[in-house]
């Protein structure tokens, strides 16, 4: 291909969010030549909106905290199908990834005696967040990019890969198009981290942006590797629902960690009677207990609203389809009766700046309007634990692209960390491996390049298709109506005709204009890994007879014991996914004594 | 309530380009980022224009509306008549690069220049410690989104492309304030702060600070401090090192 452009490479991190710098760091602190990829400007990446903060067991305001509590939190959270050995190290190493952040220069709100504070979130034991306000993935960002600066590493920004180059041996390159100019580029390099997030914009209501369009969790699969537990999609109890342009942008967990309660039409809290036998020994049962919580934690348990993401996501649900939602059909959260106007301003200024600058709601004065949004995936790449390898030889996955760490439901908090610990484990196995295989020996092959060149400008061959936009509404619209919070076994079989509806569509569309930063193009671009990874979920969800976390069947309700021991994975052969039960790997002794006393 | 929003937009690359009229449907509680969006949608496919968030939050949608320097979404329909038009051009301090997004590689040049934070050491328990107070004004300056209008905004560069080179824009001075003011950080910026970035350039207009969709006072809290500090004590290590400290009950 006369027009490429060509680089190579020890290590190439796709995504420049938290996961991607992180990784991007450590690899380059172990010798190896590195370059960062991003579909926006450094900085943008989905990382930058993060809200309530990082979860870590430093043990600032509670003493009491530790891993092991950590730990178990983040498993009874993930409902036991998490990877134990990713959720024990993420709860080893949380706390140093926290305090390394201050070494790059970090700013984190203090406690009274000058270490980094921790605010509560639910499903966390203690309060265990490190936060800047409702600012924290700005901090975490800004702090991780003035570094990767500071160390000059090469960042391609505005700048897509579309295939994983793969030879024999594994991984051999990446392949993509500068957003700018519409020219291709080629990276010759022996590790490929992937660190590209989610895939929430298959969905219609959403706290997610264009860029989570499943490009990783598709590269992978394209490139051999395998994806665990689709199926777990969740959705944020509360997003904004009024007016309709903003439905779905998200309201921090920290309103409710911060003293905020949920009530329905009528002005009960209604979260006192959703509270599951398997979270009862722990949660408050009495409006008193629940507001004596704030103050005293040692003597009191948690208020109900603060249940895991799932449960009070369904709450939610089940509140609007009784009829006891709000004119625009959300329910209440209520913070302003709870605290004082100073106290709202300190703790979540930018969620006070979003409401009257989006709703012209004044959360120090009215209660806010709420509702589920579709807002991370636990499945992911399927990776090992402690070198966050993928099942091909050179591929490695961090942050909200991996899976297993989460189980079936991710606790507020623990993804900030999840994208520094395992960021940081990438980078490093990249590096090592990179070392051990030269960049000479990853030979990219011709032919591929050019296919995957003449596959990016088709859409520009056919004329008269349908425009992407369209599809990808519809896509939207499929997958939120029918593989939503409540899935049907119908549903899900409608919804998997239609995605082979809409990959004829694809296969049809065109594009208007020409290769210089067209959007169109980019998004018909796209829209293939939107297609895969939401094939994948429909097929995981339709597997999955049982309800567990963010996957809640009306026909399977309930969990089951089979289901709990065991992962969905999914393949890819000759363009058609393909589905395996595979058992779940088992927790050692010492760790599962730390469950004795409640029912797993 | 649906009503047909008038939008005149830029359309053209670096050789050039024009504003077109389009009519858009606009509905209820939107922004101009919807409407945009809509416009791409139905008329427009290929428009270029940068976003992430949609909630103020990333910094990527910067453009100018009826002149002036915003981000398209938080600039709520509501604010203009019905019967208005409503015009959006790129940020004119930089080149245009296609349609409504402009090539900001100045401002990352800009922030690799910095000399990059220097820590002093962790206390003995592995922890550094700061108190609240002393974090509170470095802190209010990490709030910001790198959108750049207040670089777009800033004249010294908005029609004088030269300064660009001696100059860093408001953003990058509160940048150079904020280590200035970290509790932590040990190194002396005064003498770049002068004669690398030109902080002697402001002439405290306050437009900047005026834009700022975070509400930063750049200019108060953040280039007028850096400029007395530059001007009044010139390279008095002494000084530094004692005003450094003093900030910073170690407790
Ligand atoms: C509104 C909101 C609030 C949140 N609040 C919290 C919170 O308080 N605490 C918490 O722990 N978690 C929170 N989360 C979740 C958390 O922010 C994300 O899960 C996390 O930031 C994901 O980080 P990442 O590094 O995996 O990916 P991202 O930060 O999304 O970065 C992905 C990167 O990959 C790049 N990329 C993708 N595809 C390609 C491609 N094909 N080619 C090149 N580059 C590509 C993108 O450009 C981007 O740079 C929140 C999420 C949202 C949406
Ligand atoms: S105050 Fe200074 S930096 Fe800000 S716009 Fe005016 S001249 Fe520029
Ligand atoms: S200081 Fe304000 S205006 Fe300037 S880049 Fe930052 S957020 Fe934008
Ligand atoms: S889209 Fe993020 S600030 Fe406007």
């Amino acid at each position: 291909m006369a027009e490429l452009e060509r680089h190579h490479y020890d290590v190439v991190v796709i995504g420049a969010g938290g996961a991607g710098l992180r990784a991007a760091i450590e690899a380059q602190a172990s010798g190896a030549r590195v370059a960062v990829v991003c579909k926006s400007l450094l900085g943008k990446a989905h990382t930058v909106m993060a809200e309530g903060g990082i979860a870590a067991a430093m043990a600032n305001v509670y003493p009491e905290d530790n891993w092991q509590v950590h730990f178990r939190d983040t498993m009874r959270g993930g409902k036991m199908l998490n990877h134990w050995r990713m959720a024990q190290l993420h709860a080893q190493e949380a706390p140093d990834r926290v305090r390394e952040l201050e070494d790059w220069g970090a700013l984190f709100d203090r406690t009274p005696a000058g270490l980094i504070s921790q605010r509560d979130f639910g499903g966390h034991r203690y309060a265990r967040l490190a936060h800047v306000g409702d600012r924290t993935g700005l901090e975490l960002i800004r702090t991780l990019q003035q570094r990767v600066v500071a160390l000059g590493i090469d960042v391609f920004m505005e700048c897509t890969v579309t295939r994983l180059m793969t030879g024999p041996d594994g991984i051999t390159g990446a392949f993509g198009y500068w957003r700018e100019s519409g020219r291709f580029i080629s990276w010759q390099a022996p590790s490929v981290v992937l660190a590209t997030g989610g895939i929430g914009k298959s969905y219609k209501v959403t706290s997610n942006s264009w860029e989570y369009t499943g490009d990783g969790h598709s590269l992978a699969l394209q490139a051999g590797a395998t994806l665990v537990n689709m199926e777990f999609v969740q959705f944020h109890p509360t997003g904004m629902v009024w007016p309709p342009s903003v439905r779905g942008i998200l309201v921090t967990e920290s309103v409710r960690g911060d003293g905020g309660v949920l009530k329905n039409s009528e002005g009960t809290r209604f979260m006192f009677d959703y509270i599951p036998e398997y979270f009862r020994k722990e949660t408050a049962d009495t409006i008193e207990e629940a507001d004596r919580w704030y103050d005293d934690k040692r003597n009191n348990r948690r208020p109900p609203e603060l249940l895991p993401r799932d449960e009070v996501a369904r709450a939610i649900n089940s509140e609007v389809k009784a009829g006891r939602g709000t004119e625009h059909g959300g329910v209440y959260l209520d913070i302003a009766s709870r605290r004082s106007k100073e106290y709202i301003l300190k703790r979540l200024p930018s969620m006070y700046h979003q409401f009257m600058e989006l709703a012209e709601v004044d959360i120090t004065a009215e209660p806010m309007e709420v509702g589920p949004t579709c807002h991370y995936v636990m499945g992911g790449v399927e990776v090992d634990p402690d070198t966050a390898a993928a099942k091909i030889p050179g591929l490695y996955a961090a942050g909200e692209v991996a899976g297993g760490m989460h189980g079936s439901n991710r606790l507020g908090g623990n993804s900030l960390s999840d994208l520094l610990v395992f960021g940081r484990r990438a980078g490093a196995s990249a590096a090592a491996y990179a070392q051990a295989h030269p960049v000479t020996a990853a030979q990219l092959d011709d032919d591929a390049v050019a296919e995957a060149g003449k596959a990016a400008l088709a859409p520009f061959e056919r004329e008269g298709g349908e425009n992407p936009y369209t599809i990808q509404h519809d896509l939207q619209q499929t997958m939120n109506d029918l593989v939503g919070i409540i899935r049907t076994e119908p549903e899900m079989r409608e919804a998997l005709d239609r995605i082979e509806e809409l990959k004829k569509r694809v296969a049809n569309l065109s594009v208007e204009g020409h290769r210089q930063y067209n959007p169109g193009w980019h998004l018909a671009l796209d829209l293939p890994h939107m297609l895969k990874v939401s094939e994948c979920i429909a097929k995981a969800a339709l597997e999955r007879q049982e309800s567990r976390g963010g996957h809640t069947r009306d026909d399977f309700p309930g969990p089951t014991p089979e289901w709990g021991a065991l992962n969905v994975i999914c393949s890819e052969h000759d363009g058609s996914i393909s589905l395996l039960r595979q058992p779940l790997p088992q927790m050692p002794e010492d760790l599962a004594t730390l469950f004795e006393e409640t029912p797993a | 309530m649906t009503y047909d929003a008038k939008l005149r937009v830029w359309r053209g690359d670096a050789d050039g380009g024009e504003l077109r009229d389009f009519t858009v449907e606009a509905n209820d509680g939107e922004v101009v980022l919807d409407v945009i969006h809509r416009l791409q949608a139905t008329q427009a496919g290929d428009l270029a224009v940068r976003w992430n968030c949609k909630a103020g939050k990333c910094g990527s949608c910067s453009a100018e509306i009826n002149g002036r320097p915003r981000l398209m979404c938080l600039t709520r329909m509501s604010t203009f008549a019905e019967d208005d038009v409503i015009t959006v051009t790129p940020m004119r301090t930089f080149p245009v690069i296609r349609d409504l997004v402009t090539d900001v590689s100045y401002n990352y040049e800009k922030a690799a220049q910095i000399p990059a934070f220097t820590p002093q050491p962790r206390d003995a328990d592995g922890n550094h410690r700061m108190q609240q107070v002393d974090v509170e004004r470095p802190q209010e300056f990490r709030k910001c989104i790198e959108c750049f209008l207040c670089q777009d905004v800033c004249h010294v560069v908005r029609d004088h492309e030269d300064n660009k080179k001696v100059f860093a824009g408001p953003r990058f001075l509160m940048r150079l304030a904020e280590l200035d003011m970290h509790p932590l950080d040990n190194l002396d910026r005064r003498k770049v702060s002068q004669e690398n970035f030109g902080v002697g350039m402001c002439n405290i207009t306050k437009c900047c600070s005026e834009v700022c969709p975070e509400g930063i006072h750049i200019t108060d809290n953040a280039i007028i401090p850096l400029k007395e500090r530059v001007v009044d004590r010139k390279y008095d290590p002494i000084t530094w090192l004692g005003a450094k400290i003093g900030r910073r009950p170690h407790s």
